[in-house]
């Protein structure tokens, strides 16, 4: 099949549809506002469901409605809008309902404006909403990353019954890459016995909630929630190794920083430093092991983001002091340059200070 | 290889899909591209301007903040990126739209009466594919056959009347450019 030009929120919507999702709910925001379009005309030509709800309060609500039904539903949404879906999104966990939740991050804190941004990682790994929870985070790269890891965020949600953060910036949600989409396969769902959809035979309705009211009864669910965490945590890491062979710098970068770092990585290359790259894909689980295997014979760490240094937190806990790790960084929706990283390269292969 | 291209100007002048139509020609001969549109608080009649990465490597970033070749079209354009760009890289002013020299020595300026040439061929319509040529003169970066089977594929069928035009606009404005070699 011939590759296609297509814009990287487009081929979220695409790569839902083709995951079998046939319902969304929205509320527009830029650098995503494509999303919702593009399933706005798509969503009724596979007799879906599309919805603009009046606010993103509504919209995380309505997914835990087609969640609990036990269909697959998406919502989408840019950095301001995903904190007022934490609440909604902590309850989706608490009543362990699957669903994929989509943030094009944007500059913050606050309104802050509509250009690139990394600065949502905490809030996408480390829960986000209250009480203890994760949230399985995958950070494609690449218009082609999109359209390969969307079946896997339903997979995964399916499987596990929890929301999964499909995380990307607004570079990644606004650009144009070639992608070829492959066949429209026969989406293969896990059965739902679980779900509210009508009793179907049982004397026992199937109740969906997260209220835990005696403190016994919602630590064993707690229990039972990271149980099901140590499991993704030893089954699901996803990641990417760019010229890590005899790497003496490991940089560790994700989704469109990281694209900025292969390029810094192949300039140094060039030059004889030997640098190379972990990509993490999944952002929770987040793949340590692999980082700390690469800095075991490395000198140096750096840690490249969109952001004054979040991700930057779990390299250090994964390297646990086995060499130095550095951070560069540019937030607020500034991306860094290739030049940039290079030169944050050049010090450490030089032993300068940064 | 890597060319980055930016294409400025304002909204309705056809900057936006003008740059997917180069990105699509570079897609179709194999290459990596991205394409990627200003997305500020833009408003209806307002800048609008687009980045195009053409290269045979992956492309890292497709944000363009130093072009290897500036396309212009307004007059703000021009003073907004003129600077930006690479030395030893191109400007192409559509000198049509804009009376404004730009004060560098360290890059090839290339003026271009583009909504005239389209006024001749009879379709004002071109003026951007007359640019568009010259660039890929310019730079070799695609051929023009690449650019005629795009349009092929981006322009609906009823719209397909319009090919032979473009086409005639690329041209000329690759002979212009041939000129200036």
């Amino acid at each position: 099949m011939s590759k296609i030009l297509m814009k990287g929120n487009e081929a979220i919507g695409e790569g839902a549809i083709r995951a079998g999702c046939r319902h969304f709910f929205g509320y527009p925001i830029t650098p995503q506002s494509e999303l919702p379009h593009y399933l706005a005309k798509r969503m009724p030509e596979v007799n879906g469901v599309f919805l603009q709800a009046e606010s993103e309060v509504s919209s995380i609500n309505m997914v835990y409605g087609a969640a609990g039904a036990g269909k697959r539903v998406m919502t989408s949404s840019s950095s301001p809008g995903l904190s007022l879906m934490q609440e909604g999104i902590s309850y989706l966990v608490g009543a362990e309902l699957p669903c994929v939740v989509v943030n094009i991050m944007r500059g913050g804190p606050g309104l802050g404006n509509i250009a690139p941004a990394q600065g949502d990682y905490f809030q996408s790994t480390k829960g986000g909403g209250h009480g203890d929870y994760k949230l399985i985070t995958l950070a494609p790269e690449s218009v082609q990353e999109i359209i390969d890891l969307m079946a896997k965020a339903f997979d995964l949600s399916d499987q596990y019954r929890n929301p999964v953060m499909l995380l990307g910036d607004g570079v990644l949600g606004q650009m144009m890459e070639p992608v070829e989409l492959g066949d429209i396969k026969d989406v293969k769902q896990t059965e739902k016995t679980w779900a509210a959809s009508g009793m179907k035979g049982r004397n026992k309705p199937n109740i969906i909630n997260s209220l835990y009211i005696q403190p016994e009864d919602c630590e064993d669910m707690n229990e039972k929630l990271f149980a099901k965490y140590a499991e993704i945590s030893g089954k699901e890491k996803l990641w990417e190794e760019y010229q890590l062979d005899e790497a003496d710098i490991v940089l560790v970068a994700y989704g469109t920083a990281a694209r900025i770092c292969k390029s810094a990585v192949d300039k140094a290359r060039e030059k004889g430093i030997k640098a190379g790259l972990v990509r993490p894909i999944t952002l929770w689980p987040f793949p340590d092991n692999v980082i700390a295997d690469a800095a075991s014979s490395a000198n140096n760490v750096l840690t490249v983001e969109m952001s004054m240094g979040q991700m930057v937190e779990d390299v250090r806990l994964a390297v646990n002091g086995t060499c130095p790790v550095h951070f560069y960084g540019r937030s607020g929706g500034m991306v860094p340059l290739v030049s940039d990283v290079l030169a944050e390269i050049e010090k450490l292969a030089a032993g300068g200070d940064r | 290889m890597l060319e980055e291209i930016l294409m400025a100007g304002f909204g309705g002048q056809g900057i936006l899909s003008t740059g997917q139509l180069l990105a699509n020609a570079g897609m179709m001969e194999d290459k990596h591209v991205a394409w990627i549109p200003s997305y500020g608080p833009e408003m209806r009649g307002g800048t609008a301007n687009c980045g195009v990465s053409i290269s045979d490597q992956p492309i890292s970033s497709p944000l363009v903040t130093e072009p290897t070749t500036l396309i212009v079209m307004t007059r703000p354009a021009l003073e907004k990126f003129g600077k930006a760009v690479v030395p030893g890289g191109r400007i192409l002013i559509n000198s049509s739209l804009v009376d404004q020299d730009i004060d560098r020595d360290d890059v090839l300026v290339m003026k271009i009466p583009a909504n005239k040439i389209a006024e001749e061929i009879g379709n004002p319509r071109v003026a951007n594919n007359i640019i568009l040529g010259a660039v890929l003169e310019l730079t070799g970066i695609v051929k023009i056959e690449s650019v005629v089977e795009s349009l092929k594929k981006v322009l609906p069928p009823r719209r397909h009347n319009m090919i032979p035009a473009n086409q005639e606009a690329l041209e000329r404005g690759a002979a212009l450019a041939k000129e200036l070699k």
